[in-house]
């Protein structure tokens, strides 16, 4: 397994009339082939910023980004992007809110279509192939939209925050489904999150971010003694109180 | 079951109250309109108000029937109604093509604001007889009446609709490898269909008002002018 994304000593600011506000500096951080990441920081520390960086919608000002060793502005692998909120459009059923990357990008073959059908009917969709997204529940809404970013077949999924706008029992369910998916699909993936404990059910390897301008503070491997690692799993499991302590105690040395 | 069946009912009750309001609604609205006909027409023919300025229902009704035998009221209707669709075709036309063009460009957008505020301000109906000065009394020049009173409002309702679309949805279309043009097509347009929905309702009034205001002073045909007549030889 090779090395799928790397960030170079990444720097970034943000402008406004009134000043510069650094959001990141000297960022390096490497993602395997096949690897869940998650990035783990307070709130504000610019976490979102380091995806929209990765997702090329905004440029670092110093350093490079790297997808198979080639920058990311001409890499033509395709990364999917998944937001806080699913932005599912009302005005289109849920089908064609799936469908809506490969109607963007005019790639829609007889095989997606059947790929797309494939993934509702087994993360339980399918019958609401016609409906409206307001039929949807919280959590069908969110596999939804993983399914409209899976669609395009990403060669790495950026996840930021994807369940903070779903109540407490919906969003331990929501992250155990996408996390299984996202194991089962076999991507690469880098989450986002403030929430310590969803981090460590999901990731491989967390990374503590510091305060702004943000760098990475500590990397820590995460590794649970089972087979089938599910989220929900992982949370039962002993080490994990360890897990979480470690990343806690990070979080809050002020150095 | 049994709890089945009585939800059954609750569910039929409640639509039973739901068609009595609709009824109650509907008997009311007619109601105030007959109270009122009634009213107007008993104040003018026991004289508390004076019939030659007030007239009356039945003076209205018998009058509308002469004209409209005299196949006179026909044509001026449909003048006016074909005036106003044109008007409002043009406008709803113009002014998407604008919004779009502003919400494309937000230079553009920054720059004609201020032009856009002062133009919906100014008062149309002053601008009438210059318009009728620069293009003559025929039915272009009402159209263009109709229009110059709708579309300055419509653009900035329509352009401001645009702009109101959530950062977020237009971000999911970047990260789906979309351009601008597919945010306008895919989410800016179908966003915005309510607020143009609205849009239509109060421009398809204004159109009137401002063809009517065209037909007062420079037409020889249509309601306006109808109107003008009436008032000049007291029929």
């Amino acid at each position: 397994m090779g090395i799928l994304l790397e960030l170079e000593n990444i720097s970034f600011a943000y402008h406004t009339t009134k000043g510069e506000t650094p959001a990141i500096s000297n960022l390096s951080f490497s993602v395997m082939e096949g690897e869940f990441v998650a990035l783990v920081g307070p709130s504000g520390c610019g976490k979102s910023t380091i995806l929209n960086l990765i997702s090329n919608l905004i440029q670092p000002e110093f350093g490079t980004i790297r997808i198979y060793g080639k920058p990311v502005g001409e890499s033509s692998l395709n990364i999917g992007y998944m937001l806080q909120k699913d932005h599912l459009f009302e005005w289109r059923t849920v089908y064609s809110n799936m469908m809506l990357g490969l109607e963007i990008n005019h790639i829609i073959t007889p095989k997606k279509r059947e790929m797309v059908q494939e993934m509702m009917d087994t993360y339980g969709l399918g019958e609401f192939r016609e409906a409206r997204p307001s039929e949807l529940s919280g959590g069908m809404r969110q596999r939804a939209a993983l399914i409209r970013t899976l669609a395009m077949e990403p060669a790495l999924l950026l996840l930021d925050e994807p369940f903070s706008a779903l109540d407490y029992q919906t969003r331990l369910n929501v992250c155990d489904d996408i996390g299984s998916i996202i194991k089962k699909e076999n991507k690469t993936a880098v989450l986002v999150t403030h929430d310590i404990a969803e981090a460590i059910s999901m990731a491989d390897r967390v990374l503590v971010l510091g305060k702004r301008p943000t760098t990475v503070k500590r990397e820590i491997p995460i590794h649970f003694d089972m087979e089938d690692r599910t989220p929900m799993k992982s949370r039962s499991a002993p080490e994990f109180k360890n897990y979480f302590n470690q990343v806690w105690r990070e979080l809050n040395d002020e150095e | 079951m049994r709890s089945k069946q009585k939800n059954c009912t609750m569910q039929e009750c409640f639509l039973r109250r739901q068609k009595v309001i609709k009824i109650q609604i509907r008997v009311l609205q007619f109601f105030i309109l007959a109270v009122f006909l009634g009213l107007w027409e008993l104040s003018s023919d026991l004289d508390w108000i004076d019939a030659f300025i007030f007239s009356s229902p039945s003076r209205v009704a018998k009058t509308f029937l002469e004209m409209w035998k005299g196949q006179e009221l026909y044509l001026h209707i449909a003048i006016t109604l074909y005036e106003t669709l044109v008007s409002f075709f043009l406008v709803m036309g113009i002014s998407i093509l604008f919004s779009v063009i502003l919400w494309l460009f937000p230079k553009v957008s920054a720059v004609a604001e201020p032009y856009l505020v002062v133009l919906n301000s100014l008062p149309k109906s002053a601008l009438a007889p210059l318009l009728i000065v620069w293009l003559g009394a025929n039915v272009r020049t009402i159209i263009v009446a109709g229009i110059s009173v709708a579309v300055f409002g419509s653009v900035i309702s329509i352009y401001s609709a645009f702009s109101e679309v959530d950062s977020d949805m237009m971000k999911l279309i970047y990260t789906l490898g979309g351009t601008k043009k597919d945010i306008l097509i895919k989410v800016v347009l179908p966003w915005s269909v309510p607020s143009l929905l609205a849009a239509f309702k109060v421009n398809i009034g204004l159109c009137l008002v401002g063809v009517v205001i065209g037909e007062f002073i420079g037409a020889r045909r249509g309601l306006g002018y109808l109107i003008i007549y009436g008032s000049q030889v007291f029929r």
